[in-house]
């Protein structure tokens, strides 16, 4: 018997998903992959909702490894099972491992030019801004209730102004945040 | 190290990495000290001018910050040893995460589960403003480098469909004129 999907979307194409993935790593210098994730498989493509994406994001961050690479696993399981969390995985790091080879052999060749630098910090803070941008559109469905509300400001100030680490942070943190929000009656699901 | 045959250099390129695929939570940052440590003092792989060198290429080229393996591979035995130190940092890491999405996944629908995203979904957002405050940091970034992302995060919000591709050169091109005016 198949299983009972929930959502009715279409499949999404592997080759789609491979190039999709593909340019998203082949562009990502300095650390804006994950609003760049977002941008494509929610904003454009509305592969997948928004409160699916951001608890993929907390789960990405959670469990050891990259938290993009981990972000780019739960998108491509979600989206066609084990094929697509190895077609997103493989097709993110693969431009990207051939680049920065590259760039290590040209390494002393082009660190002498202040306007590469001056490109290189440029585009990290622009990659903060699409951060800062992902961070807003979430903000904006959080802050319709109380709890959760609360909850990603503890976050913030906990990890981000006085620099705790995650881990506990999150292992607290969460279940109060999911205790707040629990269905009280199993009925209205 | 070339006298080494291939494959014990594979072989030690995965100890290295393999745990630190495993340990590495709250991302890849968390084992650049470790790694360092192991691919200089431990296996002196490289020295410690050489490994700062492949941390600033691991920043500049595209790509996770974990990448900084994939250059330790390569140091040490050219692409083959690139393309295995790759593996051996993405590789475990993924595999858990596919364990923790399969589970995620079979639950969808069940109300609790929707009470899990709803309260999970905040802290992931908390976790996007704080990894903006905490890069940020660690670039001592000035007036400049916080003005061009809220620009970039204003852009967006009026257009929400531009390419993000547009908004990187955009901060390419601040730096290089703010650059060009400082001289």
């Amino acid at each position: 018997m198949p299983p009972t999907t929930v959502s009715e979307k279409p499949v999404v194409p592997l080759p789609t998903i491979i190039r999709v993935f593909f340019w998203i790593g082949f562009f990502s210098f300095g650390g804006g992959l994950t609003a760049w994730i977002h941008s494509q498989v929610v904003q454009r493509y509305h592969w997948m909702e928004e409160e699916d994406f951001m608890s993929g994001v907390a789960l990405a961050q959670v469990l050891p490894g990259a938290n993009v690479t981990n972000l780019c696993v739960y998108v491509g399981y979600r989206l066609r099972g084990y094929l697509g969390a190895t077609a997103t995985l493989v097709s993110l790091i693969s431009g990207p491992t051939v680049l920065c080879v590259l760039v290590a052999m040209a390494y002393h060749r082009v660190s002498e030019y202040p306007v590469l630098q001056a490109c290189v910090d440029g585009v990290a803070a622009a990659a903060v801004g699409l951060n800062l941008r992902l961070g807003i559109i979430g903000g904006k469905r959080v802050i319709r209730r109380i709890a959760p509300t609360v909850a990603m400001i503890a976050t913030f100030l906990a990890v981000g102004v006085f620099e705790w680490p995650l881990v506990p942070v999150v292992l607290v943190v969460a279940p109060l945040s999911v205790a707040a929000v629990w269905p009280r009656k199993e009925a209205d699901a | 190290m070339r006298e080494d045959s291939a494959l014990t250099t594979y072989l030690a390129l995965m100890a290295v990495f393999v745990p630190f695929s495993l340990v590495s939570i709250g991302g890849g940052p968390s084992v650049f000290a470790p790694m360092q440590r192991e691919a200089v003092d431990v296996r002196n792989w490289m020295s410690a001018r050489e490994f700062i060198e492949i941390f600033a290429i691991a920043r500049v080229a595209p790509g996770p910050g974990s990448m900084l393996a994939t250059l330790i591979g390569w140091k040490v035995s050219g692409w083959g040893g690139a393309l295995v130190a790759t593996a051996a940092i993405f590789v475990p890491s993924s595999l858990l995460c596919l364990g923790v999405s399969n589970v995620w996944n079979r639950y969808r629908g069940r109300s609790w589960h929707k009470a899990l995203e709803t309260g999970l979904a905040p802290i992931g957002t908390g976790l996007m403003f704080a990894g903006v405050l905490a890069i940020f940091r660690l670039a001592g970034a000035g007036p400049l480098a916080w003005g061009t992302a809220i620009v970039v995060a204003g852009l967006l919000t009026w257009r929400p469909k531009m390419h993000p591709f547009a908004l990187l050169l955009l901060g390419a091109v601040a730096f290089n004129v703010a650059l060009l005016a400082g001289r």
